[in-house]
Formats: C-alpha cells, sequence, structure tokens
C-alpha cells in the first residue's frame, strides 16, 4: 500500500509523505540490544550520569513444586489427563498469583484439548488470545499467550506458547471457537500463522496491510507539523525514559 | 400426477383431471417466482445508522432470509494498545478510557487493577478508593445500559425510547463531569487510586439520581414491555443458548439472558464487590426479550449498590500512601477544568525544592513496575473485559492487551442471524450492545 506523495506548488507546507510501514519485512531500524542509557540517546547530550546504565531482560525461571493454590491441582489434573505432558510443557511459572504454563507450539491444540474437557479441569473458556513480542529477549520471540477459565471451579489459567518469526502454530478454533477472532488479531498484529484456522485474515487492519503494527521492530511514524518544516519525531526515537 | 402453478393435475382414462384447492401459496409461489432462488449480497455498513457505529455486516440474502453474514470489523481501530507503549504507565489511562467510550471507567478500571497487580499493591488500594471506583463503574454501568436501551429502541422503531435513554443519560454524565471534569474519557481512575475525591456537590446529585431513575424506569417498561410490536421484534429473536455462548466466549448480559449466572464480580469478585448486596439477574429464554430483561433488572441492582457504596463513602485518602506511586499534588477542578490546587503549587514553588523535584520526576518519568505479565478481568457492562498487561520493568507498559467484550460478542452475529429474517439481524446484532470503539481499539 503506498499513496503517492502529492504535488504540492507552493513551498513549505508539508504534503503526504508514505505512510509509515507501507514497505515493511525489512525494518527500518532495529533498538539496539540491551537497552543502553536512559534517556533513548546516544553520541552526546546526555549529561545526566545514567547514561552507562544497561537493562537487561529477565530471564523466566520455571517455578519449582508446589505451586500453592489450586495450581498444584490443575498441573496434576493436566499431568494425569494428558500423557504427553512432560513432554509438551516446557515449564511452569507461578507470579503474581497466576499459573503460567508454557507449551511447545504444536502441542498447544492437545493440551487445551484436555483443559477444556477433563473432568478434573474444565476450562470451558477461552478468555483471551493475544500475543507479546519479544524482541531481543527471547530467540522465539512471538508469544501467544492463551487465558483459559474454568467456570466450574472459577479458576483461571495462561497457556503460553513461543515461537521464532516465521513458525506456525496450531489453531485452537476447533476447540474454542470463540479464537475464530482472537487469533485473526494476533495474526494482524504480530504475524503469528496459527495453521488450521479457518479464515485466517486480517481483521483490524485493511486487508491490503503490509506488517504487522504490534511487533517491535515495527517502524513508528512521525507528525509533520506545519511549523518551520519541523518534523515531531517518532515516540520511539525522541528523548524520553525509558 | 403433475403439478402446474394453478392445480395439480391427472391423467384418467376419461381424460385430464384438475384437483383445484385454494390458497396454496407455496405451490404457488415455489413454482412462479422466478426470484426465489436468486440470491443478493447485501452491504450492510459502515455507515449504517443501525450499526452501532462503524460496523459492516456483509449479507447474503435469499428474499429475505440471512443465508450467511460476515461482520467485518476494524473501521475504528485506533491503535490504542500500540500507543501504550509508548506512555507511562500512569498516562496509559488516558489512552484506554478512549477504547469503549460508553464505558471509559471500565476501562480504566481494568487497566488500573492489572499495572496495580503488577505492582502489587492490590491490597493497598484505600477503603475510599475502592468505594468510588465501585460506584462510578456502576453509574456507568447504568448510563451504558440506557444508552443501550435508547439505541436498540431506535433500531426497532421506538424513537421515543432513544430520546428517554438519551436523556437520562445525562445525568450520569452531569454527575461524572462535576466529578471528573468531563462528560466522557475521564482518565478518572489512576494506578494506585482515582485522581481526585468526589465533591459534595456530586453526591448531592447522586442521592438524587437514586429518586429519579427508579420512575423512569417504570415508565420505560410501562411503555415498552407490554406493547405488542417490541414483543414481536425481541421474542424467539436471535436466540443462543448457553453451549453457543459458552464456545464463542460470550459473556455478559447475553449469557446470563440463557440462563448462566456468570457475573465476575459474583464469581471473581474485584474492587470489594463482595461486600455489596445485589443479585444476578438471568432470564431462560436466551433471545432479545431476555436480554432486554437482564439490562433493566440490571440497571436496578446497579442502583442498589450506587445506593451501599454511598452509605460506605467513609472520609480517607483516595491513593494508595506510597510516594513513589501516588501522584504528589491533589488534583483541584478549576474554572476551567482540571488542575493541580493552588495549595500544592504555592508550597512546591515556595516552600520546598524536593517536592518540586520529586513531583517532577514522577511526572515525566514516571514509576517503574516490575517485570511480569498479569491477566485481570472485570464485568463490563457486555461481558469480560480482560486486561493482559506485560512489563518489562521500565516505565511504559511493555504490552497491554485489552480483551474487549464487543470484539469477541460481534463473532456471535452469524449464530443468532443465520437463517432468520434481515430484519432480526438489527434486533440480534443491537442486543450484542457491541461498542466499535471498544471492539477496534
Amino acid at each position: 500500500m503506498t499513496i503517492e506523495p502529492s504535488e504540492s506548488a507552493t513551498d513549505g507546507v508539508p504534503v503526504s509523505a508514505d505512510p509509515v510501514g507501507a514497505d515493511f519485512d525489512a525494518p527500518a531500524q532495529t533498538p539496539a540490544s540491551p537497552r543502553k542509557g536512559m534517556f533513548g540517546i546516544s553520541g552526546t547530550g546526555d549529561v545526566s550520569g545514567f547514561g552507562g546504565l544497561v537493562r537487561r531482560h529477565p530471564e523466566v525461571v520455571g517455578t519449582p513444586k508446589p505451586y500453592g493454590g489450586y495450581f498444584d491441582e490443575v498441573a496434576d489434573a493436566l499431568e494425569e489427563a494428558y500423557p504427553g505432558f512432560a513432554d509438551a510443557i516446557e515449564k511452569v511459572v507461578v507470579d503474581r498469583g497466576e499459573l503460567t504454563l508454557h507449551i511447545k507450539p504444536e502441542r498447544i491444540a492437545e493440551v487445551a484439548q484436555t483443559m477444556r474437557d477433563d473432568e478434573s479441569l474444565r476450562f470451558e473458556l477461552c478468555s483471551s488470545v493475544s500475543g507479546v513480542d519479544y524482541l531481543n529477549s527471547d530467540a522465539r520471540r512471538l508469544h501467544v499467550t492463551y487465558q483459559l477459565t474454568s467456570m466450574t471451579y472459577r479458576r483461571r489459567v495462561r497457556l503460553e506458547v513461543a515461537i521464532p518469526v516465521g513458525g506456525t502454530v496450531p489453531s485452537v478454533t476447533s476447540i474454542y471457537p470463540t479464537a475464530d477472532w482472537q487469533e485473526r488479531e494476533t495474526y494482524d498484529m504480530f504475524g503469528v500463522v496459527f495453521t488450521g484456522h479457518p479464515n485466517l485474515t486480517r481483521v483490524l487492519m485493511p486487508d491490503d496491510w503490509e506488517g504487522h503494527p504490534q511487533r517491535k521492530d515495527y517502524p513508528l511514524g512521525g507528525v509533520p507539523v506545519e511549523y518551520k518544516g519541523a518534523e515531531i519525531p517518532p515516540p520511539d526515537q525522541r528523548r524520553v525514559y525509558q | 400426477m403433475t403439478q402446474s402453478g394453478y392445480a395439480s393435475e391427472r391423467e384418467t382414462t376419461e381424460g385430464r383431471v384438475f384437483t383445484v384447492t385454494g390458497g396454496d401459496w407455496d405451490t404457488l409461489t415455489g413454482s412462479v417466482d422466478p426470484l426465489s432462488n436468486e440470491k443478493i449480497v447485501v452491504n450492510m455498513g459502515p455507515q449504517h445508522p443501525s450499526t452501532h457505529g462503524v460496523l459492516r455486516l456483509v449479507l447474503e440474502l435469499e428474499g429475505e432470509t440471512v443465508q450467511e453474514v460476515r461482520p467485518v470489523v476494524g473501521y475504528l481501530h485506533t491503535g490504542i494498545e500500540k500507543n501504550l507503549e509508548y506512555r507511562n504507565w500512569t498516562q496509559g489511562t488516558t489512552f484506554v478510557t478512549r477504547a469503549d467510550y460508553l464505558a471509559p471507567l471500565f476501562n480504566e478500571a481494568g487497566y488500573c487493577l492489572a499495572v496495580e497487580k503488577l505492582l502489587g499493591i492490590t491490597d493497598q488500594i484505600t477503603e475510599r478508593a475502592n468505594t468510588i471506583r465501585v460506584l462510578f463503574m456502576e453509574l456507568n454501568r447504568i448510563s451504558s445500559h440506557l444508552v443501550w436501551l435508547a439505541t436498540t429502541g431506535m433500531e426497532l422503531g421506538a424513537i421515543s425510547m432513544m430520546l428517554y435513554g438519551f436523556r437520562e443519560r445525562e445525568y450520569i454524565l452531569d454527575i461524572f463531569e462535576e466529578t471528573t471534569g468531563l462528560r466522557m474519557n475521564h482518565a478518572y481512575f489512576r494506578p494506585g487510586g482515582v485522581a481526585q475525591d468526589v465533591p459534595e456537590s456530586a453526591i448531592k446529585k447522586i442521592r438524587d439520581f437514586l429518586v429519579y431513575l427508579p420512575k423512569k424506569l417504570k415508565e420505560y417498561e410501562d411503555m415498552l414491555t407490554g406493547q405488542v410490536i417490541w414483543q414481536e421484534r425481541t421474542k424467539g429473536v436471535a436466540v443462543l443458548d448457553v453451549t453457543g455462548c459458552l464456545s464463542l466466549g460470550i459473556t455478559g448480559p447475553v449469557l446470563r439472558s440463557a440462563g448462566l449466572a456468570w457475573d465476575l464480580r459474583k464469581t471473581m469478585p474485584y474492587c470489594g464487590y463482595e461486600n455489596y448486596e445485589f443479585d444476578v439477574p438471568t432470564a431462560t429464554t436466551a433471545d432479545v426479550w431476555g436480554r432486554y430483561q437482564v439490562r433493566l433488572a440490571e440497571i436496578r441492582e446497579s442502583l442498589k449498590i450506587v445506593e451501599q457504596a454511598l452509605d460506605r463513602l467513609r472520609p480517607g485518602p483516595i491513593f494508595v500512601a506510597d510516594k513513589k506511586i501516588a501522584w504528589p499534588a491533589q488534583l483541584a477542578v478549576g474554572l476551567d477544568g482540571m488542575g493541580n490546587s493552588l495549595e500544592h503549587v504555592a508550597k512546591i514553588m515556595g516552600q520546598s525544592m524536593e517536592s518540586l523535584i520529586h513531583h517532577f520526576k514522577l511526572v515525566t518519568e514516571g514509576f517503574r513496575v516490575p517485570p511480569g505479565q498479569v491477566y485481570v478481568a472485570i464485568e463490563h457492562p457486555r461481558g469480560e473485559l480482560g486486561v493482559h498487561a506485560v512489563s518489562d520493568g521500565g516505565t511504559h507498559p511493555y504490552r497491554v492487551h485489552l480483551r474487549d467484550p464487543s470484539f469477541v460478542n460481534l463473532q456471535a452475529i452469524p449464530a443468532m442471524a443465520e437463517g432468520a429474517l434481515l430484519a432480526d439481524v438489527i434486533a440480534g446484532g443491537a442486543s450484542l450492545d457491541p461498542v466499535m470503539g471498544g471492539c477496534d481499539r
């Protein structure tokens, strides 16, 4: 999708530029990793003394048993009901009173099926499916999270899968039809391909849009303002606290 | 025996015999109507008054019967989730409040609860802040349901209902304006509490409203409930049972109209909802009529909660005590809208340099949130509003996803409308109460 800049006869008046993100796939610039300093600038100008700070993304570590609360019950019930448990579960994380099961991507549909159908699990409702892009902190940077709700037991569990760019995840639409649009949104925004989805098309962005806007390396647009040819830089290039 | 357009005929030894029967319209139209097998594709929207904003429905019609519906959304996508990633955590409320513009305080509440859970300060939220949140969320629920009643009334031909619904909503918007400074998009709830206290004048207005609205509700019921047209347009229309709701992820009044009393305020309480007396209204008809009755009953239940919240409102702080999170200045509503209180400005400019530095750092930099992710869900007027918030330890959200009930619920339109009449698409779609600002974000 490209829009030709209009031919403007008057000098000094900003003309419309190509929409940012028009030609994707080769990002304009990738944020340096790990982040340095405090204000997102390099070279000169930082007299704050914070320029030497280096911030790293912390590694997510698994939680040892017992997990506490109903988490042990859920994990044990899943282990009992799903034969491939040891192989499919990469990590179990308990944080802030929430249970996250990190699943191998190719097993997610099987696990979801067990989570829904097993009597002692009964996660009838798939509340939400969404993506997160862990650029620079995980080699398999695209994560998909599934928030499952058990109305019978009033419990919540999060399933999480991680894939590299170009990887695929089996769709859970046959188990939870509600995932239909939510998987489409995750595809639209992150470019995660769900195999077996009946109609994996864009849902929020226009059909002919290129690129996946919620990815962290998606180039952002600046705002051409009508003041002495000045332009507001894109938000990630402004001098801000990081 | 063969069939012509008008009478069945049969060859006998005496010759051809016609059997004429009267009024057999099915036979007649079936044989003569050349249009009956012709499918028409109709684009409803995105600028159709009955589509609640910019929703587009691609309908495949056979006569007046809907064969296939394909909802197309995204016309109101404004990138709220992406924008959040370039603002600090407190500024986030300014963005999320604009998602579902008929229930702005719910977006703020969901977001703030998620940030507070990430910070680990859920227990430190003061009693008064929680009560104010409940109070305003319930008022907002009433105003949202009133708009539903108004727009649905208009779409089904009850224009006066539209006028009444919007008229009563104005009272609530006045209360919001009195307290937050704005009628919509308040940014009133902040991570850690609420932006400012409720003035006495607003409390008085709420008390008046508690007396005023029940009378009006009675009027709506007198006008609609017994009316034949209203019943014909809603009863048995757009049926979706519990199984359908759960598999499609439909929550809120639509699920409750099918008979399942699932309300997060009861089943997974937050903001102290477990301390309030209220019922979860349900219906068993699973149709538009049931949803109408559930929403009317919910307005009454919300009034009960508002009354209890007013009684529970005790003087006290409205923000967490932690000065690393709490906004340093009390905001005050000035003549020109919201602003810092003059006393605070006098203090930081005249006496305390440290206060000024602290204020400056908190406003420009914001606070840091320990890394991790949470999912918080609250009962929105349209169902479960989920906020999935991820922090990488910085002053900005790393990722915030709003699981908006309008977005998920709209998936039910094909299940409700296919095989029914075109007019029922309007009734069924309206009964989901979709708000496209929330759906498209």
